[in-house]
């Protein structure tokens, strides 16, 4: 664990934190039962949520990371992969800056976002055969 | 497939995907901005198909007494980036600094957008207003005031950005010499959504334009007409040194050991207790940081009346105004008297001399 400057003054420790990280694994479990059942999706939006610092990165280090790992390029990149349970996935949003400005935990056969979208799709086979007319060879 | 799209008819999505920008970022933006204004995940097919058949919405933007600050926070010309994305996918009608027209083109532009876009535009507003005497700020002749109650008239809603617009400013701190008011004190009959801040944050107009264009509606506001979901909660309550504060850890001088440890900075007359703003949670420059955590105080500046609030280096719990004229502390001789305070401010002055520090809070303040 890295050492902070507030760890001389006992600032992590007792009350200052959230005890949120069960509750979420929780909810994470009961959305992953949904799926199961009724193929039914969830996404849980980890912003929303309090965590005090060193909380999220024992959430993420408990989910991990298994057998998927995407990286888009959209307006700045984005990190999604799938945890080391099936059908749990982290979805991480950064900006130009490489800020976070979003971050979910969905749980999904597959995130919407990484799938190819109808406007991008037929775009692209408009740009194709117009590729293919301007250059018969 | 292809559709002849002409500039009026584009939906936003068709705007942006004319642009360039892939539905595939549309979708992050959408997830993004959902998070920002703390709506649930659920909500973002909803978001995303109700930008993508809004109509590009005529918006003007009426400049009057600013220092520009607000524009300069809000757009950047360059790539978009997504937190401006949606600046992209407004018609922006008429703007001083941005506009390519001028003189008489520019004002009949903003006529044309206003009859053309009769009751329907958005009408955002930055700087404050002058009434003691309109001839204190005009544009092409017209004062603010008539070319505000002119403009509103056709407008769906209005945003004041920034405090000036909102509050009234700095034109209307002591001694106000051109009886600077707010937009809201000269329009009354209609929405007025006021986005404060000196600056305000860009990504909340971004949240407070989307919400609009999502559910055609105007955002929940506060009392002081501030969306709830950006001004709900005070600095001080979201503040990464407040366990310092609980702790009763500060930093007395901007460059001693407790400023060095990065304590909580209320007696060097921070402002986060009373101020209610975005920034502690979404911050500045796209996250980067914001200013308690640079080492500075809050100054309260989406507040009203911050620049009169007795002092940026004074502490909340001290007496506002000039304390050796307060007859009452004086008489009194409580701690917080003339006296006490003067003579803890010289002893303090005495140390950092003798420890060649180099500022005080005795030195800031007048």
């Amino acid at each position: 664990m890295t050492e902070h400057a507030e760890s001389r003054f006992n600032i992590q420790l007792g009350n200052a934190l959230t005890w949120n990280v069960q509750p979420i694994l929780h909810e994470i479990r009961h959305a992953l039962r949904r799926l199961l059942d009724s193929d039914q999706s969830s996404i849980i939006d980890l912003r929303s949520i309090p965590l005090a610092p060193g909380e999220e990165e024992t959430l993420l280090d408990t989910l991990g990371s298994g057998e998927v790992h995407a990286r888009l390029n959209a307006l700045g990149p984005s990190e999604i992969y799938e945890t080391r349970f099936a059908g749990v996935w982290l979805v991480t949003h950064y900006n130009a800056a490489n800020n976070v400005i979003g971050r979910f935990i969905e749980i999904t056969r597959l995130p919407d976002i990484l799938q190819s979208q109808t406007e991008d799709m037929a775009a692209a086979l408009e740009q194709l055969q117009r590729e293919l007319e301007n250059d018969p060879g | 497939m292809t559709k002849d799209l002409s500039r009026q008819d584009r939906t936003l999505g068709e705007a942006l995907r004319g642009q360039g920008i892939s539905r595939r970022s549309f979708l992050k933006f959408c997830a993004a901005t959902a998070s920002m204004m703390a709506l649930p995940p659920a909500m973002i097919p909803t978001i995303a198909q109700a930008l993508e058949k809004a109509k590009k919405p005529s918006v003007i933007w009426l400049s009057f007494q600013e220092c520009t600050g607000c524009t300069e926070s809000l757009t950047r010309a360059q790539a978009a980036t997504i937190e401006n994305l949606i600046f992209d996918a407004i018609s922006l009608d008429y703007h001083h600094t941005l506009q390519a027209a001028s003189g008489h083109a520019a004002e009949a532009a903003r006529e044309a957008a206003m009859k053309e876009h009769d009751g329907q535009y958005l009408l955002v507003v930055d700087g404050s207003i002058p009434l003691g005497n309109p001839g204190y700020s005009t544009i092409a002749g017209i004062s603010n005031v008539d070319m505000l109650t002119d403009t509103a008239k056709g407008a769906a809603a209005i945003i004041s950005v920034g405090s000036c617009a909102a509050f009234g400013g700095i034109a209307n701190a002591k001694p106000d010499p051109t009886g600077a008011v707010a937009v809201s004190a000269i329009i009354k009959d209609k929405p007025i959504i006021n986005v404060p801040g000196c600056p305000p944050i860009p990504g909340v107009l971004t949240g407070v334009l989307t919400h609009f264009l999502t559910f055609g509606a105007i955002p929940e506001l506060d009392h002081l007409g501030r969306p709830v979901a950006f001004f709900g909660q005070s600095i001080h309550d979201r503040c990464y040194r407040r366990p310092f504060y609980d702790r009763g850890l500060f930093a007395e001088t901007f460059d001693d050991e407790g400023a060095r440890q990065g304590w909580c900075l209320f007696k060097l007359g921070c402002k986060g207790p009373s101020t209610y703003n975005a920034c502690a949670t979404m911050k500045w420059n796209g996250g980067v940081s914001f200013p308690i955590e640079a080492g500075h105080p809050c100054i309260g500046c989406s507040e009203p009346h911050f620049w009169d609030g007795g002092g940026f280096y004074k502490a909340l719990s001290m007496p506002t105004g000039n304390v050796s004229e307060n007859a009452v502390y004086a008489a009194a001789g409580a701690a917080v008297g003339a006296v006490a305070v003067s003579a803890l401010n010289r002893a303090k002055k005495k140390k950092a001399t003798e420890a060649h520090e180099e500022v005080t809070v005795d030195d800031l303040t007048k």
